[in-house]
Parts: structure tokens; C-alpha cells; sequence
């Protein structure tokens, strides 16, 4: 990467632990480093309990006690985030860096009409007056194509359906003027129409802004419509990162495989059963010693068991963390 | 087609339901009907507050309609008795959406798939616990779980515990009100497996009403598709034909707002969509005119029925306007 520019986020081999089963701490989230350039939308992957809602409140330095970051470096636009004082790190949430967070039920003030919330974000991050503030806000508000924006600014939450609600926290994480938006299951609540809609809405706003997203997402169609480039995190580690092309054309990974194969659209409609994969992922602290994924992986050989296979370039772009892509080069290579 | 059609195991009828909300009365159902085959899957889909669960409810006779009719397995299923009506539950089953709120904490894995048979008196206690194990095997739950509780299972295992319980009396009928989509991926596709084995593998062939928003699940595993959009049925084919050629202009805005399989060029425009309409104050005329790219000024003033489309057999749709009519 010598002579490009920093990239405007850095992750460097970060660590988050949870208390374990017998209370002692174990890791949730073991060296996860990856970059993310300006205007680029990276969606992180996986199964549920893989950690991909730790890894994205760390990079605000939120991660909520008892879990805690023990080590790791998180740069911002060249600053060192976990070294900010308090303040800062204020005004780094919301203003620098936007949030939406996975459970939308709870992150607006249920006694404020969102039109006033939004003004405050942005009177806070942006110094403007109470009345610019108020005339950004429903700017914002049909920023995110919010129906009728005059009137609903006056609504409280509990007054609007959950498509509303969501773009609201949108309208909310991006009324400060970050250069990143990190969005942790954005679109899961709505409606396929609502949801083709908030997509459209964070492209727009990439190309328009340059803005960079961190979209944390189930849903591999979703990944399919926006991102740039793909994190695939299993049992606290990234497995596989790749450009979204080369992702879904020539996933590395058997996990990556694994996940695509069982989308039920990846299947035949006649077809008489959707491939499946086994069990489950790993709690932290009852993770295997080999790789994470060998229990379930269905092309696992002798190595994968002993060892952990660690991310390693594996061409046009891609990386991952699989023995099997030390093999083939031994197999070709007499 | 042959001269007379089978004789549907379930068939509704102009199912009408209001209630009651602080902004004034909500019209859930507007006229809803359908029939469900034996041994079929019909699948509801639709946007949210469409009115899916309450139609299900309906049928479950957890909620009672204003109007309208319910035949299941030829009898007046709104008109049974109490008595009759306990009777016959058996014959319907029924999964919702989050395993973790529909399965007694308190009790064991095993006392949660007997219970069905001990309350329609079926088998001896042995009996039952026998049966206990041997659905919780259908399932693909290993034996051990008959003595765990609910919150020693995953949402996946917890969500297979609740088939194994709604197919305990061998019902004819399963209600599945959106039974994979608090899922990963991973486990969705084992218990869509898993309800489509039972299905064909099950003595009693069940038929299944199942709710989805997931267009991709609904297309892989319904039979049958009706699409709901404000209280109504404004299309219902055969899923392939449904899918392959929508004629509701919501229908196709829903399909086409679908996310990709895999990455590349759109080769549909990307819906422009206004915010639905208000349940409390329905548009006049075709609920859907004010968001409708292809709305004539008829459908500001009349509600379209539901009419069996004249050029393909098997397909109703509800539109002044049609695509590919012209
Ligand atoms: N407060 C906590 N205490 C103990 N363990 C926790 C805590 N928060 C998270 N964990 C554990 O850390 C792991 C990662 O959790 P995380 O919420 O990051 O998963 P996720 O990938 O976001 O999952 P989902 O898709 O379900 O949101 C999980 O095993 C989870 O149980
Ligand atoms: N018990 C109730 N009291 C008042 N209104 C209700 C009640 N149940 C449903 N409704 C209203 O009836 C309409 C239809 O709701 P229903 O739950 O059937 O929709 P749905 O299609 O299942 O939606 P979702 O996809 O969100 O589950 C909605 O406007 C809803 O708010
Ligand atoms: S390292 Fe081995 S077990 Fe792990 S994914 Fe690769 S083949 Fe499977
Ligand atoms: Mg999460
Ligand atoms: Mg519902």
C-alpha cells in the first residue's frame, strides 16, 4: 500500500473479551484488524454471536461493562481514538463518526419530538444556532425521504412506524456531518420496499458526501446491493475479506461458501432441499484450539485441527484465514 | 383444468376485522379469502400491519372476524361450538416468530411437545412421552434435550422444539407466522429442510398457511403465493407464475424492491416509493393509487375486486390497470 493515502479508519489487532462461562475473561472479538478508505461502504458479515456488534462499538471506544477492549489500535482520519480524552470521544460520536445502533427501539429519546433531537445533535457537532439547526434538521429529515417532513418533525417516536423510525436514526447519524456512518443492522426491521429505499438513500450519500459505511448486516442480499468490499467474521475473527465481486464469484473461505450456499434464492426453486450448515458458532471461551470453524467445516483436513490458520493473501484482493489455500500452491509446486 | 377442482382444506371467505386504536378504528381485513389444498403450502406476504397475522389468527380462531367465513375440513370452523371447537384443535398447529416468547420457560423440552397430546387427551402418559421423543427425533434434536428448558437451547433448536410441538397431534394444518425470520441464514435453511421433509414425510401430509416477508424463503417453499397490501388479497397464483410474472403493480414494486442475489448492474430501475398510506384513513378507491406508477384516474374512486384473471387459469389479481394488459 506504499504511497496511497491512510486509509480514513484503521483496526489494528483488536481484542474484546466478555466474561466466560466460569466468569474468567475470554476473548469475543481476537485480532481483528481491517481499513476502511473514504466514500468506501465494507459490510461485516456472519451468524449471530460472531461479534460483529463488539467490534463495531469498539471503534467509538463504547464497548458496555462488564465486556471489555484489552488491546488493539482504532485510527481515525490519523488520530488514535482509545487515546482521546473523554471529550473528544464525545464529539467523535455523532460528529466524525455516525452511529446506528442494532436495537432502534431505544436510541431516540422517547420525550423529545425527533425534529428537536436531531436540531441538538446538530447544534452540538456543528455550531450552528438553535433556528439554522432546526431548518438543517428537516432538511435532514427529507434528506431521508421522511414523508411530509414539516409535520413529522413534530412527531415522537412512538408516533411513527418502524420505517420511519429507522430513517429518523439515520437522519440522526448523519445530521453531524460524520465521513464515516457505522450502522449495525440498518434495515433488518423493514419492509424489502422501506429497506431498497434506505439502501438507495446510504449510496446516494456516498457518492454525494464520500461518505464511508461500516454495515453491519445478516442479510447477504443486502451485502450484494451496497458494499464495496466484505469482512466475514466467524467465532471473533475475520475469515475472509474480499472485494464484493469476488466475494460472491469466488468466495475463499468455507465459511463464505458455506453462508452463500444457504440462501434459500442461491437454490433452484424446484430444488428439494437448500444446502445447510450444521450446528453453531462457538461461544467465546468454547472455541475449538484449531481453526474456529473446523467442527463445521465440511473440507477440514488433519492441520485444522491442531492449528489456526491466520488471514493471508489469497490474489485479487482477497484474504483469508483457510489451510486449504497454503495447499494448493503445495499440491502445484513439486 | 378438470371438470370439479378438489374440495380445499381450508377456505376463507370475506374476512372483515376492525379494531379499535387511539387514532381512531384500524380496518386489518377488508375482505380477505383463499383457499389452501391439502398437503399445500400457500404463502402470505405483503408489507408490515398488511393485515398477515391477522388473518392467521383468524384461522387459529385466536381472533374473531366481523364478517366473513371459515371452512376447514368442511365444517363451519367460526360457527363450532366451544366444545366441538376443542375437539378439533388438534387438527390445526401452529409456529410464530420468536421461539423464545412462545415456549414455556418452565418447563422441559419433553413436557413442552407432549403437552398438545395431554390436553386432547391423546395416549397414555407413557404413550406420550414416547411420542415426546420421537418428535423431538423428527425434528433433529438430539435426546438430550427432552430434559433441557427452553433457555438451554439456541433460537434455532428452540424454534425446532416449537415444530415438533405444533406437529404433535398430527395436524392437517400449520399456521406459520414468520417462522424463520429471527434466523442466521445457517439455521434457516435447516428448518425450511426440515418443514418441507415433514411435510411430505409426515402421516398426516400437513397443509401449511406460512407468513414470510422474505420473498426469496416464500418463492423456495410456498406452493401457492397471495399478496396482501392494506387489508386485501390484491394477487394470488402460483408462486412460479407469480414471481415470473407479476400483474399487481404492487406485487412487482415488492419484487423488484428485492435485494440482489449477487452483485452487478441492476437491469430493474430502483423503486421510487412513497410512505403507505395511514391504516386509519385508507385512501379511497384502490388503496395502493397513491404510490401506483401505473394509477388511472378509476383508481382514485373504485376499490378493484379480486377477479380471476382471464388470460391465465389459477391467478386472481385486483387492478383497474393490470401490467402487461396493454
Ligand atoms: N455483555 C456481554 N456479556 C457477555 N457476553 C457478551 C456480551 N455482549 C456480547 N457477548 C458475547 O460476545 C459475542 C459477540 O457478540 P456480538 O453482539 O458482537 O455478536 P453479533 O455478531 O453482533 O451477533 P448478532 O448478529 O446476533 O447481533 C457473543 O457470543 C455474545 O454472546
Ligand atoms: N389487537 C390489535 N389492536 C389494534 N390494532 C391491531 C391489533 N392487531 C392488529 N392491529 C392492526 O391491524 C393491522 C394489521 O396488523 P397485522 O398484525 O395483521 O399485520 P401483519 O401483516 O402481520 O404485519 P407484520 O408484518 O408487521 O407482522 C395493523 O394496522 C395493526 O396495527
Ligand atoms: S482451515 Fe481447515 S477447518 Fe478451517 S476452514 Fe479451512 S479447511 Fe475448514
Ligand atoms: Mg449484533
Ligand atoms: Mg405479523
Amino acid at each position: 500500500m506504499s504511497g496511497a493515502a491512510a486509509p480514513l479508519l484503521s483496526v489494528h489487532a483488536l481484542t474484546i473479551a466478555v466474561p466466560g462461562p466460569s466468569g474468567e475473561e475470554v476473548p469475543a472479538v481476537d485480532a481483528v484488524s481491517f481499513d476502511i478508505g473514504a466514500g468506501e461502504i465494507v459490510a461485516l458479515v456472519g451468524e449471530s454471536g460472531c461479534g460483529k456488534t463488539l467490534t463495531s462499538l469498539a471503534l467509538v471506544d463504547l464497548v458496555p461493562p462488564p465486556v471489555r477492549l484489552i488491546s488493539g489500535d482504532v485510527f481515525f482520519a490519523g488520530r488514535d481514538v482509545r487515546a482521546l480524552p473523554a471529550r473528544e470521544k464525545e464529539r467523535l460520536r455523532g460528529g466524525g463518526i455516525g452511529l446506528v445502533f442494532q436495537e432502534p427501539a431505544t436510541a431516540l429519546d422517547p420525550v423529545r419530538t425527533i425534529g428537536r433531537e436531531l436540531a441538538e445533535v446538530i447544534e452540538r457537532h456543528r455550531g450552528l444556532s438553535r433556528k439554522a439547526a432546526a431548518v438543517e434538521a428537516e432538511r435532514w429529515l427529507k434528506r431521508v425521504s421522511l414523508p411530509d417532513p414539516g409535520r413529522q418533525r413534530n412527531a415522537f417516536p412512538h408516533q411513527l412506524s418502524g420505517g420511519m423510525r429507522q430513517r429518523a436514526l439515520l437522519a440522526l447519524a448523519l445530521a453531524g456531518g460524520p465521513r464515516l456512518l457505522v450502522a449495525d443492522e440498518p434495515t433488518a426491521a423493514l419492509d424489502v420496499t422501506v429497506q431498497a429505499q434506505v439502501l438507495g438513500l446510504l449510496l446516494a450519500l456516498r457518492d454525494e458526501l464520500s461518505l464511508a459505511v461500516l454495515l453491519v448486516t445478516h442479510d447477504l442480499g443486502v451485502v450484494a446491493e451496497v458494499a464495496d468490499r466484505v469482512l466475514v467474521m466467524y467465532a471473533g475473527e475475520i475469515v475472509e475479506s474480499a472485494p464484493v465481486n469476488e466475494l460472491f464469484a469466488r468466495p475463499r473461505h468455507p465459511y463464505t461458501r458455506a453462508l452463500l450456499g444457504a440462501r434459500p434464492g442461491s437454490a433452484p426453486p424446484d430444488s428439494a432441499r437448500l444446502s445447510a450448515l450444521r450446528g453453531a458458532v462457538p461461544e467465546p471461551g468454547r472455541r475449538p484450539p484449531g481453526c474456529s470453524f473446523e467442527p463445521r467445516c465440511g473440507e477440514a483436513f488433519g492441520r485444522c485441527v491442531a492449528a489456526r490458520p491466520i488471514l493471508v493473501p489469497a490474489g485479487a484482493g482477497t484474504e483469508a484465514a483457510c489451510f486449504l489455500l497454503d495447499r494448493v500452491p503445495q499440491v502445484r509446486v513439486p | 383444468m378438470s371438470a370439479s377442482p378438489p374440495v380445499p382444506l381450508l377456505s376463507v371467505r370475506d374476512l372483515h376485522k376492525t379494531f379499535a386504536s387511539r387514532a381512531g378504528p384500524v380496518t386489518a381485513l377488508h375482505g380477505v379469502g383463499f383457499d389452501l389444498a391439502a398437503g399445500s403450502t400457500l404463502a402470505l406476504v405483503g408489507e408490515s400491519g398488511s393485515g398477515k397475522t391477522t388473518t392467521a389468527r383468524v384461522v387459529l380462531r385466536l381472533a374473531t372476524p366481523d364478517r366473513g367465513s371459515v371452512v376447514f375440513d368442511g365444517a363451519d370452523w367460526l360457527g363450532l361450538p366451544a366444545r366441538e371447537l376443542n375437539r378439533r384443535r388438534r387438527d390445526v398447529g401452529v409456529v410464530f416468530q420468536d421461539p423464545a416468547t412462545s415456549l414455556d420457560p418452565r418447563l422441559t423440552i419433553g413436557e413442552i411437545v407432549a403437552e398438545p397430546l395431554a390436553i386432547h387427551g391423546i395416549g397414555a402418559r407413557a404413550e406420550r412421552r414416547a411420542r415426546a421423543a420421537a418428535l423431538v427425533a423428527s425434528v433433529e434434536l438430539p435426546a438430550s434435550a427432552l430434559a433441557r428448558l427452553p433457555r438451554e437451547l439456541s433460537g434455532g433448536q428452540r424454534q425446532r422444539v416449537a415444530i415438533a410441538r405444533a406437529l404433535a397431534t398430527e395436524p392437517r394444518l400449520v399456521v406459520l407466522d414468520e417462522p424463520v425470520s429471527a434466523l442466521d441464514v445457517s439455521v434457516r435453511s435447516q428448518i425450511l429442510n426440515l418443514l418441507r421433509d415433514l411435510q411430505r414425510g409426515a402421516p398426516s401430509r400437513p397443509a401449511y398457511l406460512f407468513i414470510g416477508h422474505d420473498l426469496s424463503v416464500v418463492r423456495w417453499i410456498a406452493d401457492r403465493t397471495a399478496v396482501m397490501y392494506m387489508g386485501r388479497i390484491v394477487e394470488e397464483a402460483p408462486t412460479p407464475v407469480l414471481f415470473a410474472s407479476p400483474r399487481h403493480p404492487y406485487t412487482a414494486l415488492l419484487l423488484a424492491s428485492r435485494p440482489r442475489e449477487t452483485p452487478g448492474p441492476r437491469s430493474l430501475p430502483r423503486p421510487v416509493l412513497t410512505e403507505p398510506p395511514s391504516p386509519v384513513d385508507p385512501p379511497p378507491g384502490c388503496p395502493f393509487h397513491p404510490r401506483c406508477a401505473f394509477a388511472r384516474p378509476v383508481c382514485a374512486q373504485e376499490m378493484p375486486a379480486l377477479v380471476s384473471d382471464p388470460t391465465e387459469s389459477g391467478r386472481s389479481v385486483a387492478c383497474h390497470a393490470p401490467l402487461g394488459d396493454d
